[in-house]
């Protein structure tokens, strides 16, 4: 009974992983078209860091995207991909709810809760 | 160079670093670093950030394949993630505070511990030991082989998940899956079988690399149109390279010429971190 439980909560995972990576690669994707198409012949820096943080806060990746730039939308589906393994991990907190593994349940919260506390700490830092 | 040269040039390498670290299973930001920051003169934070989305999107496309074959220990990784998440947290602050030049160096030596890693002989092993912590943490369990289910218990658990602590510091501060010192941790420290180590590894590397992505994301370290071509390139890669591995059983040369690739790479970023002209 419980391995049918766990097959469950592999498939649901499998799933999410899946699908998460091809939405948001078919997001950049799009974005890298709009960009390459406006920005193609500009010039490229990058060998110094810019502290010009345009696409770092999340108001300014919307208000991007909104006026259809393309490094905002390439950024939507970076921050997408990022958040698609966050999102596995708050299912395996669900699927051992399920289960009434309540041990593994705290263990799953407690690595949202660190990923959580990691990103307050760049907000602050 | 213009946007358009630059892109073309970095999604036509990230594919070939996609390629071989699918083959040698090191992941592609061991090439991608050094191709972005020796070749292309690309400041090393960019770099890492870069090679953080798309280790993300290699693994997490691996293991939803993974997952399913009931290969991966679910509640191994869970537990191990605590260390591997806290470390990458850890590992992504101090890299904020961290000269450039020595962040190179340390990228060079953990290259060359992973080429050697890669090297070793990989003999299956069993451990039917069941530890106290292991059996509290219900980590011991059974993978499908040919002659069918194999229970394999797990031993000591606390040396691994301070090895994974370690990993996670190592992922955060140079933007790497860190796969190979995860497989250390599981292979040579907790007894677990090869095929189980390298599933479980492959599944915790997307959640670590989230945990210190969410920092360098913030911190403005993930530049959209540099990080665009890799993650295409390393994805496409990493797809190729999984195809090529169905098919061919014997991928040692692949992994000679890899170690010597790398080995000459490490050198490099080195050497360059050293003189202090990166």
């Amino acid at each position: 009974m419980n391995k049918l439980k766990d097959t469950d909560i592999q498939a649901t995972i499998g799933w999410v992983l899946r699908t998460g990576v091809i939405l948001s690669i078919a997001i950049v994707l799009f974005g890298g078209a709009v960009y390459i198409y406006r920005h193609g012949h500009d010039i490229a820096n990058y060998s110094t860091f810019k502290d010009e943080s345009d696409f770092a806060q999340l108001t300014g990746i919307i208000n991007g995207i909104l006026t259809f730039r393309g490094r905002a939308i390439i950024q939507g589906g970076i921050i997408l991909l990022i958040a698609t393994p966050i999102i596995r991990v708050a299912f395996s907190a669900i699927g051992f709810l399920f289960e009434k593994d309540y041990l593994y349940t705290g263990i799953t919260l407690l690595v949202l809760l660190i990923i959580f506390i990691s990103m307050l700490s760049g907000h602050t830092g | 160079m213009s946007v358009i040269e630059l892109t073309l040039i970095i999604l036509i390498g990230s594919y070939f670093a996609g390629l071989l670290g699918s083959l040698t299973g090191l992941g592609g930001g061991f090439i991608i670093i050094p191709l972005l920051t020796l070749l292309l003169h690309v400041d090393i934070h960019y770099a890492i950030g870069a090679s953080l989305v798309s280790v993300i999107a290699t693994s997490s496309g691996s293991a939803a394949a993974y997952v399913k074959e009931g290969i991966t220990n679910m509640r191994l990784g869970m537990f191990l993630e605590i260390a591997t998440t806290a470390g990458a947290l850890a590992g992504a602050i101090l890299a904020i505070y961290t000269p450039t030049h020595y962040i190179a160096i340390l990228f060079g030596l953990i290259l060359i511990l992973s080429a050697i890693m890669s090297l070793r002989k990989k003999t299956r092993q069993i451990t039917q030991h069941k530890s106290y912590l292991a059996q509290k943490l219900k980590l011991n369990s059974s993978y499908p082989t040919t002659d069918g289910m194999l229970e394999y218990g797990v031993s000591n658990v606390t040396g691994g998940f301070f090895m994974m602590l370690f990993a996670g510091v190592i992922s955060g501060l140079i933007g790497i899956g860190s796969g190979a010192l995860k497989v250390v941790a599981m292979d040579n420290i907790m007894r677990i079988p090869f095929k189980v180590s390298t599933t479980t590894s492959n599944f915790m590397i997307g959640v670590t690399a989230a945990a210190s992505a969410v920092v360098y994301l913030q911190r403005g370290y993930i530049d959209p149109a540099l990080s665009m071509p890799v993650v295409i390139g390393v994805l496409l890669g990493a797809i190729t390279g999984s195809k090529i591995l169905v098919q061919s059983t014997s991928s040692k040369w692949i992994r000679v010429i890899f170690s010597v690739i790398i080995s000459v790479l490490a050198v490099q970023m080195i050497y360059k971190g050293v003189m202090g002209k990166i």
